[in-house]
């Protein structure tokens, strides 16, 4: 195996994006993400990639928009209110069926908001982030070695489904640092026939567009758009499970309330109570599975998430709320400690929280 | 299984990131899990700066050290913050310099180092920061060069290698300390 090297989650997604084939990054910089822009900045003029601060983070998604119809890896970067910024480019990235890579390093909202990290913009990313109805392959890495290979696994799956992948990270994971192994197996990227790249005269024109102004053809495309999400939905749920198969109690948490949740896991089990952890690494599509086969066993679920409670929308339609649901939240851009999660745990094995 | 949380804490350059920064790199060359978690932001510049650090048999869980085994203060508002935190039978490190007071906790080891005078008579003003890592290797009983090199080599920049025997030497000063 390749030598391990320490890097911030965000150089690790600009240096996978890189070894994934991206050469067009467009961005425009806000904290905590700037690492991805600075790397950039600095490695894709030296590899005849082209790195472009745009003047506007609107104007970043529309260049993003440009490449992908041409055919080309492209991604962008932000935070939170940056990807507020960038939701029209996103629905307008899915109407056109464009392949995308876009990253959110999340921040407390909502507004300008503080800099530390919040996972508050879960429905943003699962529920489209723009509008009309679509949907993006929503990735949640939990540690820096997931940054980098979901990177490269978002941009697999944006041009196999045609799609934006978003990675839905937060100032944690985009600020610490941890061993990653960048030793990838690069899969050849596919063809793109749709892609404007200049006829030759020898087809026909190729046409990027979302406007479609005949409304019995903009119905079908939509209902042939879902039955892609359907595939997306069917083959690409991807999840962890920790001590899940005896649980009483199991916590449902993604990114750095994942981290977090797993050492209160560990101490609630020294401490006699069986607990346990379903970790989403997809957020859309959401791994339905894993929490309808463990709603039969457990009691109860607690939701851990750095929101006022988003995620635990999905937890409830999962289990079908057969068991209680409750939250163990912080935020603001302030973390649950692992006290706070085991209290949690506790409370609810004593029945004592509705 | 072991697992060290130490949480460094001081004034934006005073070389914080940079100590946590070379404990993670040796770990991780010692094959041991590792997490490095800085604060980040307007703090950066001029006020407080912290990192946690993890080093570990096993992977590693929450990045956050809230409850240090070793805290690293290098002034008196981060004692003052930090102090309570250390968990019993911890160890803290201050940089006696800038910190006038004792710590009050009976509970736990303290070292005493007066690192911003040690590095300045030195010569090396802002290695303070290194003094104290020499101190804490010193302490855990895993001071040798050779790994002290090599860790060295992974966060000293090649551009400044020179100051690859530089920081050894400050290290050394604060591991002889006593």
């Amino acid at each position: 195996m390749a030598d391990k090297v320490l890097m911030k989650g965000n150089e690790a997604i600009a240096e996978a994006a890189i070894i994934a084939g991206c050469r067009h990054y467009f961005g425009y910089p806000i904290t905590p993400q700037t690492e991805v822009a600075a790397y950039m900045a600095k490695k894709m003029p030296k590899i005849g990639g082209c790195f472009l601060q745009a003047e506007s983070e609107i104007a970043a998604i529309n260049m993003v928009y440009g490449v992908s119809s041409a055919g080309k890896r492209v991604m962008t970067s932000s935070s939170s209110p940056g990807i507020s910024l960038k939701g029209e480019g996103l629905s307008y990235l899915a109407g056109s069926d464009l392949p995308a890579l876009v990253v959110n390093v999340q921040r407390g909202g909502p507004g300008l908001g503080g800099i530390q990290p919040s996972q508050s913009d879960y429905f943003q990313a699962t529920r489209g982030g723009g509008h009309g109805d679509y949907h993006m392959i929503v990735l949640a890495p939990a540690s820096v070695q997931e940054m980098a290979e979901l990177t490269v696994k978002g941009f697999d799956l944006a041009d196999k489904y045609r799609m934006t992948s978003m990675i839905l990270a937060d100032g944690t994971m985009g600020q610490m640092m941890e061993p990653v192994s960048l030793d990838f197996d690069i899969k050849p990227e596919p063809e793109k026939p749709w892609a404007t790249t200049g006829t030759k005269l020898e087809r026909e024109h190729n046409i990027v567009n979302s406007l479609s102004l005949v409304p019995e053809e903009l119905e079908t495309l939509n209902m042939k758009r879902y039955e892609r999400y359907k595939e997306v939905e069917k083959n690409e749920t991807m999840y962890e499970e920790y001590m899940v198969d005896d649980a009483d109690i199991i916590i449902a948490a993604f990114g750095i309330a994942a981290r977090v949740s797993k050492n209160a896991v560990n101490e609630a089990r020294k401490q006699g109570i069986k607990a346990g952890l379903i970790r989403p690494i997809t957020l859309w599509p959401f791994p339905k599975a894993p929490f309808e086969k463990a709603v039969e066993h457990a009691k109860a679920f607690i939701s851990v998430e750095l929101s006022m409670g988003q995620m635990i929308e999905d937890v409830k339609l999962a289990t079908s709320c057969k068991v209680p649901v409750t939250l163990c939240n912080r935020v603001g851009g302030m973390i649950p400690d692992p006290e706070q999660v085991l209290k949690s745990i506790i409370e609810v094995n004593n029945g004592g929280v509705e | 299984m072991s697992t060290k949380q130490f949480l460094f804490s001081g004034f934006g350059g005073q070389g914080i990131l940079f100590a946590g920064k070379f404990l993670a790199y040796k770990g991780l060359i010692e094959n041991k899990q590792v997490s490095w978690l800085p604060s980040y932001g307007p703090e950066m510049r001029g006020g407080t700066a912290s990192c946690s650090v993890i080093v570990s048999d096993e992977p590693v869980g929450s990045p956050i050290v809230s409850n240090p085994d070793m805290l690293i203060a290098m002034n008196l508002p981060s004692l003052d913050r930090y102090e309570d935190a250390v968990v019993p039978g911890g160890v803290i490190f201050a940089d006696s310099t800038l910190i006038e007071r004792k710590v009050k906790r009976s509970d736990v080891t303290v070292y005493y180092i007066p690192a911003t005078r040690l590095a300045s008579e030195n010569g090396t003003p802002t290695l303070a920061n290194m003094i104290i890592v020499g101190k804490i290797l010193k302490v855990l009983g895993e001071f040798n060069d050779e790994d002290v090199k090599a860790a060295l080599g992974k966060v000293v920049s090649a551009k400044h290698a020179d100051m690859l025997d530089v920081n050894l030497n400050a290290m050394k000063l604060g591991a002889d300390y006593e």
